[in-house]
Parts: C-alpha cells; sequence; structure tokens
C-alpha cells in the first residue's frame, strides 16, 4: 500500500493536506504523523508548513523528526508546501532562518512599495488569493494541468532558488517570482494545492502517483 | 495576474445558513454543506461563514460544520464569530478554516490580533469591520453584530489592526447591509487605500456590477455577497463572467 506521512511538527493545516491526498487516493494510506518511524516507513512524504519560517524550523528542529526528513529526503517522492517549500531552501530573509538546504537558494520578502497594479491599485502584501502559474519546464506533476491554471496563494516570502533549473513554475505578482521548484525526487509549491480546487487536486494526485 | 476574488457569505446560526436586513430580521436559507459544496462548484474563490450568535451553546456547532465543509470542499474557508482568544483560533484552525476572523474581541483585546497572529501567522487572521457612516468620510466601527458603537474611526482602525498583524481586512457597512442598494464605495476605497492588506467589501450588494464597482471604484481585492447567490438571484459563475467581461481579473473556473 502506498503509505504516505503529512509531517505534522506542530505548525500547518495538516488536515486539508490529508484530506485532499485522501480525496485523490483513496487506496493510500494518508497519516497525519510527528513519528520517526512512520516517516522511515512511508513511501512519500508532503511537509506542509504555515506561519513564519522560523518558527517552522524551529518547530521542526524540537520536533525530532528533522533527521528522519533529511534521510527521507535523499530517496523518497517529497512535496513541500508553502513555509514547507520555503524551509526546503538554505536561508530565509525572515528574521534570518536558516532552512534545510536541500535547494539552494534563499528566501526573500516582497518589495512592492510605491508599484502599482495595472487598475491603479496598490500591491497588497501578502499576495492573497488565485494567481496564474506559467510552468516553466515540463514535469510528471504538471500532467492534466493546463499551463496558466490559477492556484492559491497566501504569502508574503517566496524562494529563489540559485540555480534556474530547479524552477518549474513562475507566477507574476509584481515581478515574476518562482512557485513550483523541483529537483530528483523533490517537488515544492509556494502555492496550496490542497486549497485550489480542481488543479490543485490534480497535482496532489499526481505527486500520489509519481516515480522519480 | 492575481485574480479579485468573489465570497459569498454564510450566515450561520443554530446549523442553518440564514440572511438579515441590518443585521436583523433573520430569514433561513439552508443547510450550510450543501450550500457550501454548490458554491464549489459554481467556481467560488473563498467561502466565508459567520457564527452570527456565536455563544459557548453553538460553538461546537460551528467546528462541527466546518469540519464536515472542510472535508469536501477544497477552497480556502474563513470562520468569524465569538472568537475570544488565541485557543479559539487553534481550534477554528485544526477544524479545517483557513482563516480566522475576528471582530468585537479586536476592539474589546487588540493585543488578541497580536498574539495570534504570531503564533498562527498573519495569513490566518482577519479583523472584520462593521462600519456606519456617521458624518461625510468619516465612518464609526461597531461592534457586537451592530449593536455597539466604539468610538473608534474605521479608517485608523483599519490601519492599528494592520499594525498588530491582521491579514486581511473584512470590511462590512452596516448602512448597506442587507439593502442591495450597493457596497460604500467611498469607504471601502478609504481603507483600501489606506492599507497594504487585502480588503475585502460586504455589505449591500444588490446585483452584478455592485460587485464590479467594489473592485473597480472601492479598489477591494475581493468581494463578498450572500442573498443574491443564496436565493438563486445569481450563480458565482455568472458574476464572475459579468466581472471578467469589464476587465477584472477573475479566475474562470
Amino acid at each position: 500500500m502506498n503509505k504516505i506521512v503529512v509531517v505534522d511538527y506542530g505548525m500547518g493545516n495538516l488536515r486539508s493536506v490529508a484530506q485532499a491526498l485522501r480525496a485523490v487516493a483513496p487506496e493510500a494510506d494518508v497519516k497525519i504523523s510527528g513519528e520517526v518511524a512512520d516517516i522511515e516507513n512511508a513511501h512519500r512524504i508532503v511537509l506542509p508548513g504555515q506561519g513564519a519560517m522560523p518558527d517552522c524550523m524551529r518547530s521542526l528542529r524540537e520536533s525530532g523528526v528533522q533527521e528522519a526528513l533529511m534521510r527521507a529526503a535523499e530517496t523518497k517522492p517529497l512535496m513541500g508546501v508553502c513555509i514547507g517549500e520555503q524551509m526546503l531552501f538554505d536561508v530565509s530573509e525572515e528574521g534570518d532562518a536558516a532552512g534545510l538546504g536541500l535547494l539552494p537558494g534563499k528566501v526573500v520578502r516582497f518589495q512592492l512599495d510605491g508599484m502599482l497594479q495595472e487598475d491603479g491599485s496598490r500591491f497588497k502584501v501578502p499576495q492573497m488569493g488565485w494567481n496564474q502559474v506559467r510552468q516553466t519546464a515540463s514535469h510528471p506533476l504538471w500532467q492534466g494541468i493546463p499551463d496558466n491554471s490559477y492556484f492559491y496563494f497566501v504569502h508574503s516570502y517566496f524562494v529563489q532558488p540559485a540555480q534556474a533549473a530547479h524552477v518549474v513554475g513562475e507566477t507574476e505578482y509584481g515581478k515574476p517570482f518562482a512557485c513550483a521548484v523541483a529537483r530528483d525526487n523533490i517537488f515544492a509549491t509556494q502555492f496550496h494545492p490542497e486549497k485550489s480546487a480542481a488543479m490543485g487536486l490534480q497535482l496532489y494526485k499526481n505527486f500520489v502517483h509519481w516515480q522519480p | 495576474m492575481l485574480a479579485k476574488r468573489i465570497i459569498p457569505c454564510l450566515d450561520v446560526t443554530d446549523g442553518r445558513v440564514v440572511k438579515g436586513v441590518n443585521f436583523t430580521e433573520l430569514r433561513d436559507a439552508g443547510d450550510p454543506v450543501e450550500i457550501a459544496r454548490r458554491y464549489d462548484e459554481q467556481g467560488a474563490d473563498e467561502l466565508t461563514f459567520l457564527d452570527i450568535t456565536a455563544t459557548s451553546d453553538n460553538r461546537g456547532l460551528i467546528l462541527h460544520i466546518i469540519e464536515a465543509v472542510a472535508s469536501q470542499v477544497f477552497i480556502p474557508l474563513t470562520v468569524g464569530g465569538g472568537v475570544r482568544e488565541v485557543a479559539d483560533v487553534r481550534r477554528l484552525l485544526n477544524a479545517g478554516a483557513d482563516k480566522i476572523s475576528m471582530n468585537s474581541s479586536a476592539v474589546a483585546n487588540p493585543q488578541l490580533v497580536y498574539d495570534a497572529s504570531q503564533k498562527h501567522g498573519s495569513q490566518c487572521i482577519v479583523v472584520a469591520i462593521d462600519a456606519k457612516q456617521v458624518s461625510p468620510g468619516k465612518w464609526e466601527v461597531f461592534t457586537h453584530g451592530g449593536r455597539k458603537a466604539t468610538g473608534l474611526d474605521a479608517i485608523e482602525w483599519a490601519r492599528k489592526m494592520e499594525q498588530l498583524g491582521a491579514g486581511e481586512i473584512l470590511l462590512t457597512s452596516m448602512d448597506r447591509d442587507g439593502t442591495k442598494s450597493g457596497f460604500d464605495l467611498a469607504l471601502t476605497r478609504g481603507v483600501s487605500d489606506a492599507i497594504s492588506i487585502p480588503v475585502i467589501a460586504s455589505g449591500g450588494v444588490g446585483g452584478l456590477q455592485d460587485l464590479a464597482d467594489g473592485v473597480k471604484l472601492g479598489r477591494a481585492d475581493a468581494v463578498l455577497a450572500a442573498s443574491i447567490f443564496h436565493y438563486g438571484q445569481h450563480t458565482v459563475q455568472e458574476a464572475k463572467q459579468f466581472l471578467a467581461a469589464q476587465g477584472i481579473p477573475m479566475r474562470l473556473a
């Protein structure tokens, strides 16, 4: 059986992520867990995250699952979502927090002061709402998802990968930024697939069946 | 481009969706889970649930409703009504809410907005402001379902809430609520231009042009409506097509 663990380290809307996975993979064993044994036994890992990255990193460290997660990240399909995406990188401007370093690059804040949207209104931070994702590279997880589909975002920070080859999706908010990244067995999004209706569910479905 | 959002609002009391006029005269509009599913199918961008007679008695009821909706609907859910402490925020998030709206409790205890956003992130803290015009270009904040005047200026209050960590403002014109005469556009524009976090316009939608005006003239980031959707006057999809035809960026499912 396909065992999927949604990593519980005390942060984020884990239930929504688990429910979306169960909706697309009723045959899978989806578990919300902060147990090392569960992560070691899982076939796939989802790392969600909400709030501030320094708090998320601290919780992850204190939860005792960080090492198991790092081992899993070497081989198992791993999906990061929102702060769970940001934590995969080296460092964040938010509280100068060190990340997991699974992807080279940093996390930076939107700098949109004084810039106006096309209709003359100011850019609001956090970016909150549905925005289009341009698929900048082909990837198995984009299967069945039309280019420029809308996904749900809520964030003030975004990732800046050091290697352009790791960017698989971009979104425009003031400027283009990387909203989906991937390498080997890792895929991560700034947007929330579990809150992105049919397109988000399709992405999770692709992840559940992904054989990197 | 970031789309403007259309948010059906479900006022919930005793487990049912209801709709009032000027915050009173409640009419039954149906089962919350059924209505949520319908709006999801119509392409709603988010859903807002307001527990309008929140007491300790029905607190458990709204948790149950949120759990039921969140297991079937994969779009963001905002829940408000009766949130008094940070632990309430945690409980509602655990039930499947994505954002928690505070109103009276934010006025009674502004520190709650700070503490809740520090603990759970600004992205999930919405401050609801019920405002009534007191003189030209001036609006006062009311609480307790519109029954209690606070003496606070709505625009100043929105600024303060942003500083304390609110991630979004849900702005309701009490003068317009339930009247179908359109948003208070001066109020909406005044608040939206004063702060850097998103503003949801609410109160007074009678037709689709009101929604478009809220975005174009009021500069709202999202528009909230109840009765035009609840009673089948328009579907959410019709509303989105209507706004898109006026050049407003919309997610057309």
